[in-house]
């Protein structure tokens, strides 16, 4: 344990996807308002480790700091979580920081996430409209169509939900929470539900919704609470009725 | 809409009279008439837009506006106009419509032997790799600068390295002095975070203690011992003047009758008497972004607040058809300077970045179609070696300069005399030290000279960018001797249409490595310039 007026980091290290982790150990002054972005900030201007070696600045992916881009996450102290608002004062010492497990690693604390935005192609997860010309106004939502779409459409694409399920693993090919939840999305949205069975129809068979195994990890550890067991139950619900349909229309 | 008599023409009145009429009129006008086809565009992918007991879109008050006017997604409208736009992209790319290439770093523009625009060179971030594209036509989508005031609202990849690039390779850069500070944002260590304007459309309303030095816990202050000090200077508005109207109170409540909370440069933002019920259904997503960035429920307990840096009006010089004046290259979003003269209204940034979109894209297919092939391909070669040399000279420089800490020196200096208030004095020496930077920057030393995945490297490629573009800033800054929007010198306190009606242009001068400047007269041919009073 460090003393009140320093903050320890454990830092796994990786060059590069071919070579080997190591640990390195960061000891950064205390200040009010700090939190791992603005630590790993830190560290980036004086890039020496605790044992006072020079090392390389942490490579990691950030951009909005504010979880919309979903882009900063990664382990700290062994839970998936976004970097930008884990707060230094919250966390035990020493920070732990990794990157996330189940997605190809870059370097150091980043990851590539494309899988999840390979899965929502699959899914065709948007509105098919017309063309981006004035056509006017779009279907008219009550209050509760709006305020049931709203939480689901909060959705960062940060991958926490598939980093923590343990179905999601290349074995199953499970597709994940975070893509389901968006085929309930869209398949509420009145033009959206135009392409209901296609989406569908991409959740079903191997690495599809039934490989769920309905741990519940992920709406536990959703940053923006979205209720994904609940799009998991209602979206499998839909692709077993499809699926029994088409049986009988064979 | 409202039945408040609201009319695209006042749109576009309140956008150029918020702007101090230095927004040539004719396409602010035309972005005005398009807003409501671009909103039904939105609503149509699927933003899930709020809605009004009938069904239909529902509008908010936004600042330096007197209609209910602003269509909005709960407290993320932003985050949901992204993403929605993200999946129509995804949309044209499963189709074989649009390639992406992620995790690239535009370096350049490759040009041929006339000046002319044939394509980009840029860096694959994780391999390194510098490669060029050919193109017979560019659109730069760059978005802001905020990196060059340290810590911005901006998202961190928001350096203007694109827009410094391609001023330093002949593009001409306008208004650069007008930078918009945010009224209400969260000091933050890593950045400042928004709070948006849409929590004083709701009824937020600012104050401080009368008391300086009051350390009472804010909801035991008597409304009696509370200074409401918009709504005291301006009773139209109260607390939804524009945005620099605004910064500019809170700067003097703070600075000059040291009222900031705790002795601090911060006041109150006061959500605590609004129903929580409809806190949460219309601002539920930026309330939890200040509970989980500063563990405070605003809710209960009034926000702390403070301006911080938010947007740029300036931008790459475009003519009405998003060009610059470099052939081939386009530019639509924050990273041009068309729509907001010397100050943006509140939600004008969306709708402008999506509108210069539509005019950008086909008066690029356009010029692409009336445009033949280049003498010779040399020139890719050329610009790509050149992009390796320069990489390669960082790696192997020896110096003493760490490039984050250079940044940090930088943001600060442009926090502190390149924002709220400016100073002649101020800003000349500004650019001394600027100029100072650059001969550090010479002195660079790279702690990581690997070659996978190196965010040193490109960092230090930025931020020489981003010292280039903060000279076109200080140096406009200081030649502007007026009060204008976003632009405001104690010693020059009015508008002086006389002789500064008029557009910045920057360009550079690479011999002597600094810009020189231009004035252009705005287009005011809509509606003539009056007095702007809030």
């Amino acid at each position: 344990m460090a003393d009140s007026k320093s903050v320890l980091f454990k830092i796994r290290r990786q060059g590069s996807p071919h070579t080997s982790p190591h640990w390195e150990e960061f000891s950064l002054a205390w200040h009010p308002g700090m939190n791992v972005i603005s630590s790993l900030m830190e560290i980036a201007r004086n890039p020496v480790t605790r044992d006072g070696k020079p090392t390389t600045p942490i490579t990691y992916d950030a951009n909005c700091l504010e979880e919309v881009c979903g882009s900063c996450a990664m382990l700290i102290n062994g839970t998936a979580r976004m970097a930008c608002s884990a707060l230094i004062d919250k966390l035990e010492q020493p920070v732990r920081l990794e990157p996330l497990s189940k997605f190809p690693i870059v370097r150091d604390l980043a990851v590539d996430r494309s899988v999840l935005f390979e899965n929502l192609k699959r899914a065709k997860a948007w509105v098919p409209i017309d063309g981006t010309y004035d056509l006017g106004s779009g279907p008219r939502m009550t209050m509760e169509e709006q305020e049931a779409a709203y939480p689901l459409s909060r959705c960062i694409s940060c991958c926490c939900c598939m980093e923590v399920c343990p179905q999601f693993n290349e074995d199953t090919g499970f597709v994940g929470a975070a893509t389901i939840s968006q085929v309930r999305l869209f398949n509420t949205h009145p033009t959206g539900s135009a392409l209901k069975r296609e989406r569908l129809a991409a959740l079903m068979g191997d690495g599809g919704i039934q490989e769920c195994g309905y741990a519940q990890n992920c709406v536990e550890i959703c940053p923006k609470d979205i209720p994904l067991t609940r799009s998991i139950s209602e979206v499998g619900g839909a692709v077993m009725k499809q699926a029994i349909g088409d049986l009988f229309r064979k | 809409m409202k039945g408040e008599g609201d009319s695209t023409w006042q749109h576009f009145d309140d956008t150029v009279y918020g702007g101090d009429f230095l927004a040539n009129q004719p396409p602010v006008k035309a972005m005005c008439d398009a807003a409501p086809g671009i909103i039904d565009l939105l609503d149509r992918m699927g933003v899930p837009f709020n809605r009004t007991p009938e069904g239909l879109l529902d509008f908010r008050r936004f600042g330096g506006t007197l209609y209910n006017r602003t269509a909005f997604a709960g407290a993320t409208t932003g985050q949901q106009l992204l993403y929605a736009l993200d999946e129509q992209v995804r949309r044209y790319e499963s189709e074989g419509k649009v390639t992406k290439y992620e995790h690239w770093e535009f370096l350049s523009a490759v040009l041929d032997g006339n000046r002319a625009c044939r394509g980009i060179c840029a860096m694959d971030l994780r391999s390194m790799e510098v490669r060029t594209f050919p193109a017979d036509a560019i659109i730069i989508a760059t978005g802001g600068i905020g990196a060059i005031f340290g810590k911005s609202t901006n998202s961190v990849v928001c350096t203007g390295s694109a827009q410094s690039a391609l001023y330093q390779q002949g593009c001409y850069y306008a208004n650069g002095e007008f930078i918009q500070v945010h009224p209400t944002s969260i000091p933050g260590e890593d950045k400042l975070r928004l709070m948006s304007e849409s929590a004083r459309g709701e009824g937020g309303r600012v104050w401080v203690p009368k008391t300086s030095g009051d350390t009472r816990d804010p909801k035991s202050i008597p409304e009696s011992e509370r200074w409401y000090f918009l709504e005291e200077w301006y009773p139209k508005y109260g607390n939804l003047v524009p945005r620099d109207v605004a910064t500019r109170a809170i700067f003097k409540v703070v600075y000059e009758h040291n009222l900031g909370i705790d002795g601090k440069p911060m006041v109150y933002l006061d959500l605590t008497h609004v129903d929580r019920k409809i806190l949460d259904r219309k601002l539920e997503g930026i309330l939890e972004i200040y509970e989980k960035f500063v563990g405070d429920d605003p809710r209960d307990t009034p926000m702390k607040i403070f301006p911080g840096m938010h947007y740029t009006m300036g931008g790459m010089w475009v003519d009405f058809k998003q060009a610059t004046n470099v052939p081939g290259i386009f530019a639509a979003g924050e990273c041009e300077y068309q729509y907001h003269g010397a100050n943006r209204l509140g939600a004008n940034s969306l709708v402008s970045c999506i509108f210069g979109g539509f005019i950008a894209g086909p008066a690029a297919v356009q010029y692409a179609r009336g445009t033949s092939a280049a003498a010779t391909n040399g020139h890719f070669d050329t610009e790509r070696k050149h992009q390796e040399e320069n990489n390669a000279m960082l790696m192997k420089s020896e110096g003493d300069e760490n490039p984050f800490r250079l940044w940090q020196e930088l943001g600060e200096l442009m926090t502190k005399n390149c924002t709220v208030i400016r100073y002649n004095k101020n800003l000349q020496e500004t650019d001394g030290k600027l100029v100072e930077f650059l001969e550090r920057f010479r002195r660079i030393n790279l702690s990581d000279r690997t070659q996978w995945a190196n965010t040193s490297v490109v960092f230090a490629r930025q931020l020489y960018n981003m010292l280039q573009l903060s000279r076109v800033i200080a140096q406009g800054a200081a030649m502007r001797d007026e009060s204008r929007g976003a632009h405001y010198k104690p010693d020059f306190p009015e508008r002086d249409d006389k002789n500064f009606l008029k557009t910045t242009k920057a360009s550079f001068a690479p011999d002597a490595d600094e810009p020189k400047f231009e004035f252009e007269p705005v287009d005011v041919s809509l509606i003539p310039p009056r007095p702007r009073k809030y």
